[in-house]
């Protein structure tokens, strides 16, 4: 269990959330893809661990955050931003010859725990990384965000079963379940795969199942687990969730937005402050 | 070999607290059972479950710990290939990856259970270092390294059991990265690595029996390969011998050959590997090899031996 905050303070996390969403709306514009939609959904998600759940992440932190759905990360590079882990040039220089940030996290990067992107390996990585924290009783947490199309990779259900069957309870994942995925709708393609909590559950893990935008529900169903198991969030969310367009439109997973889809998408973001 | 490495691996984790390894579902021979009992936490058996086996070794390492993931070869490196490459080899981490029973050892088990081109596979992946003993002395020697080294990921390719000694009065001792003279002579070099090493041996005993001054050379370091020392024996011998357990690519023979032609040598250099074909036969390990031109006889054969 944390030893940070013990409330939470819905109105800031949602002014967070929509600057982070604002500020990944620009960076879009210096490449052609971005995942920008698969950022979006995760967000509130992202911005809870970081904020609320974590320990001191801007210095050492006894607790990890691994993005195992490395295509989400530009959420996770604007947070580090606004934590002074990662500079405004480095962000303003992502993805070109001059930077170090890319499309997918990178090992040795500030405040990147691991190098992610190909899928079904965080979850593994993060269950070595909780027998570490464990071995030298540290108290330390890892915090982990997958994706619902990384739920169909066999790797993920080996680190699934290995996490509850070492009790790892210092594991927090959460599944960014925005039902997408490049394709499609992963519950037209993978239907019985539904209700996901049962899965988990039926594996060893606590499991909850939250609207993956609200943060205090979040906030919440972690700060309130158990704790005797490793713990499952299923967060129900919408991919490209903020910008209406892009919301449950799977080119978002991907593309970037043009100038005026961008200047539609600014509108929007400001006019939800 | 396993017993060497598994008594080696328990006395470093006995000093080493950061020391871990992760298995998939194999025997635990030798001190392998004193590991689990000593160290229970540090021992992870997690079934078959290769993939996690080398993820949840990334997660340690990346968090300061010394693992080695630990199971036979093919499993080790084949069935969990990506998480090698990214999660090992990309991230640079120290863990060792132990390729157990190698080549063809599993002679009777069939072609699943053969690794005959993990050499190249391996050795193609940026940061791999591939250490491969010919003796149990050297598979200590090696798994001491590899428990103290943080360059990055190794593959430990060893065998299982049954390997005679062959460096015990060996003219040098084991240093990573470095070709290491069991014997020194003139005439005939033949550099090899691994199990394979005692038919090697045998071969030089051959030679020097027609009066031939024979080096015999553990080229445990396959990665990154001494090539100065391959050029320097090149340039000393006037015949030198590459025998490898391995298909012809990717492996010790071809680099032999390159490193042959870089430097203009003007020894005479045979080399004998595995074909480059499956194996659907079984038998011995010594019907294996042979059955790929690895024997003896067959060797002497064609070096005009005999």
């Amino acid at each position: 269990m944390t030893e940070r905050a013990n409330s939470f303070d819905a109105a800031q996390a949602r002014e967070r959330c929509r600057r982070y969403r604002r500020r990944i709306l620009d960076i879009s514009q210096q490449v052609s893809a971005l995942h920008i939609g698969s950022a979006y959904s995760c967000t509130e998600v992202v911005d809870v661990i970081y904020t609320a759940l974590m320990r001191s992440p801007a210095t050492k932190s006894p607790d990890t955050f691994l993005m195992s759905k490395g295509h989400g990360c530009m959420i996770q590079y604007v947070i580090l931003e606004e934590l002074g882990i990662l500079s405004r040039a480095d962000l303003d220089a992502y993805c070109t010859p001059k930077g170090k940030l890319g499309v997918h996290p990178d090992y040795g990067n500030p405040g990147i725990t691991a190098a992610t992107g190909s899928l079904g390996h965080g979850l593994s990585m993060a269950c070595g990384m909780a027998l570490a924290e464990k071995g030298r009783k540290t108290g330390g947490t890892i915090y982990t965000v997958l994706s619902d199309g990384e739920l169909q990779e066999g790797s993920t259900w080996e680190a699934v079963l290995m996490a509850s069957s070492l009790k790892l309870d210092n594991i927090v994942a959460c599944v960014d379940n925005n039902d997408f995925q490049s394709l499609g709708r992963t519950s037209d393609t993978h239907p019985s795969f539904y209700p996901l909590v049962d899965k988990f559950r039926a594996f060893g893990w606590e499991a909850a199942e939250v609207s993956g935008h609200d943060s205090v529900a979040i906030f919440e169903a972690i700060t309130s687990r158990h704790g005797s198991k490793p713990f499952m969030l299923v967060a129900k969310t919408t991919k490209g969730k903020g910008v209406s367009y892009m919301e449950n439109v799977p080119i978002w997973h991907y593309r970037s937005p043009n100038k005026e889809e961008y200047r539609r998408a600014a509108e929007e973001l400001e006019n939800a402050k | 070999m396993r017993n060497a490495f598994s008594e080696a691996l328990y006395d470093e984790a006995t000093k080493n607290p950061d020391v871990y390894i992760v298995v998939a579902d194999i025997s635990p021979a030798g001190s392998m059972a004193k590991f689990s009992s000593q160290y229970p936490e540090r021992f992870i058996n997690v079934g078959v479950a290769e993939q996690s086996m080398i993820g949840i070794c990334a997660g340690l390492a990346l968090n300061g710990c010394q693992p080695f993931a630990y199971t036979i070869a093919t499993f080790s490196l084949y069935r969990p290939f990506e998480m090698v490459r990214d999660d090992l080899c990309y991230q640079n981490l120290p863990v060792t990856v132990v390729g157990m029973g190698a080549g063809v050892i599993y002679s009777t088990l069939g072609g699943t259970h053969h690794t005959m081109e993990d050499i190249a596979i391996a050795g193609a992946i940026p940061n791999m270092q591939i250490v491969v003993p010919c003796d149990p002395a050297e598979c200590t020697e090696a798994t001491r390294w590899c428990a103290r080294q943080k360059n990055g990921p190794v593959y430990l390719r060893i065998g299982k059991a049954g390997e005679p000694d062959l460096t015990r009065n060996a003219a040098e001792p084991f240093q990573f990265g470095k070709l290491r003279y069991v014997r020194r002579g003139n005439d005939v070099c033949i550099l090899t690595y691994g199990v394979i090493t005692k038919m090697a041996a045998q071969l030089a005993d051959e030679l020097q029996a027609t009066g031939k001054s024979v080096s015999l050379v553990s080229c445990h370091t396959v990665k990154p390969l001494d090539r100065a020392g391959i050029a320097e024996a090149l340039k000393r011998h006037k015949h030198v011998i590459v025998i490898e357990e391995h298909v012809p690519q990717g492996g010790l023979a071809p680099q032999t050959k390159q490193i042959a032609w870089d430097i203009r040598a003007e020894c005479r250099l045979d080399t004998f590997t595995l074909k480059d074909a499956f194996i659907h036969n079984y038998g011995s390990h010594e019907d294996l090899l042979a059955s790929h031109g690895l024997s003896i006889p067959q060797i002497s054969a064609k070096i005009g031996l005999g």
